[in-house]
């Protein structure tokens, strides 16, 4: 094991942009793939017949391909119907893409887990339908799909690695390039997984923290 | 995109299947082990399965992949890719797997386990007759989809050289410019087998579902 401290300070500069990457392109692609998600999910539940077969089409094409074929095939095949994309952007587009498939179906049973006679209640008060879904069925499914949504970025977050395939110059990608060069790849890899692994699990306690101070907003289940 | 490309393709997937299912095996057995030492009373014992499932569910399977190729050859183990492939994807499922069967060894009623005791089972047959054919109904349509998982996920060993499904796809893209069709084949072949794993395994929870707890 040849661990050169002096020598892992200098890279530092390019090891902390490379991480400012994955951080920023992981970020705004679950922006992006919550987003699009929910509109999704909007657009399968009150959009006409259509756009529901259309939109579930897409759900299964999503969930049932691996992420590296759909980014192969927007960042490879893409520039041959006029899609030509720079690493960074290919990326983010197939992480948002890619996430929101999975988002759409966690807001689904969350809008489905809203207990009916919440939704009526709201209609006997007089609410319309904009109302009941803005004050009750937003709200409440909010605090029902916090636990698998903070999952899904936490898996979003690993998949942020993939796009080193594409070139993306995120963290893993600059950290095996790193590491081969100076012939220390065993090294650059476990500290990676290292560091990956102390993110992920800073972000599930972060997520249960969340999760346990917003559970007063939380509705009694009967 | 020609007959015979396709069928190129779908030679490939023949790895990718097989490689998803030698690593869904392997996975099941260290997994199984993974989960009986988290649920074991031993202190150091359990937090080591912990601190297994920890790591390997907390790091991208990519950099485990890239650790574990390069690593076996620094060990002195030399083996090739598709080995160190199997490696990695069997240690990463094992991991979510315990995970799973954590859940389904918990979720056997106490009430069957001293009945067991009772009729005089040893705790080896306890274990096989009892805790794990109920263990593993329980946790049946957790491995179908981990299954699933892994087939997606298996995509990845085509960046430590092993040609399966995804790495053939990218090999003939290159080399006859035809990137789009490719993928978009190679992904409507995988969209199949996972269909077919996902039928499968429906129809298989029907026939386990006798004598449902």
């Amino acid at each position: 094991m040849n661990f050169d401290a002096a020598l892992v300070w200098s890279l530092m500069p390019e090891i902390l942009r490379s991480a400012g990457v994955t951080l920023g392109v992981w970020l705004f692609g679950v922006l992006g793939a919550v987003a699009l998600g929910f509109v999704v999910t909007i657009g399968r539940r009150y959009g006409p017949r259509a756009l529901g077969i259309a939109l579930q089409a897409y759900l299964e094409l999503i969930r049932g391909t691996p992420f590296l074929i759909q980014l192969f095939l927007l960042y490879y095949g893409g520039p041959f119907i006029g899609l030509s994309l720079d690493p960074v952007p290919a990326g983010l587009l197939g992480l948002a893409v890619y996430g929101a498939a999975y988002f759409s179906e966690i807001f689904r049973a969350g809008f489905e887990a809203v207990p009916p006679g919440h939704v009526e209640a709201a209609e006997c008060l007089g609410m319309n339908r904009a109302q009941t879904v803005t004050r009750i069925l937003i709200p409440e499914m909010t605090m029902l799909v916090l636990p698998p949504a903070v999952n899904m970025a936490i898996i979003l977050l690993k998949e942020t690695a993939v796009l080193s395939i594409i070139t993306v110059p995120e963290l893993t990608f600059q950290i095996s390039a790193i590491g081969s060069q100076r012939y220390a790849f065993v090294e650059a890899m476990f500290l990676l997984a290292c560091f990956y692994w102390g993110l992920v699990s800073m972000c599930g306690r972060l997520g249960m923290a969340a999760e346990s101070r917003l559970a007063k907003f939380r509705f009694a289940h009967s | 995109m020609s007959w015979k490309l396709f069928l190129l393709l779908v030679q490939a997937c023949g790895y990718t299947v097989l490689i998803s299912a030698v690593s869904i095996s392997i996975g099941l057995v260290i997994g199984t082990g993974v989960s009986a030492a988290m649920l074991s009373s031993h202190k150091a014992l359990s937090r080591a399965g912990r601190t297994f499932v920890s790591f390997f569910r907390g790091a991208p399977l990519l950099v485990q992949l890239l650790l574990i190729y390069n690593l076996l050859p620094t060990l002195g183990i030399n083996v090739p890719s598709m080995v160190a492939a199997v490696v990695g994807l069997s240690l990463c499922t094992a991991a979510y797997q315990a995970e799973n069967l954590r859940g389904g060894f918990a979720s056997v009623p106490r009430g069957l386990l001293e009945a067991a005791e009772m009729v005089g089972l040893s705790p080896f047959q306890q274990f096989w007759r009892i805790r794990a054919p109920i263990a593993l109904r329980m946790t049946l349509p957790a491995l179908i989809n981990e299954a699933i998982m892994i087939l997606k996920a298996s995509s990845l060993v085509s960046v430590v050289g092993v040609v399966e499904l995804t790495r053939m796809a990218q090999d003939l893209a290159a080399s006859t410019f035809k990137p789009l069709q490719l993928f978009a084949a190679a992904g409507l072949i995988y969209l199949v087998v996972n269909l077919l794993v996902a039928r499968g395994g429906a129809a298989l929870e029907k026939s386990f579902r006798w004598g449902k707890p």
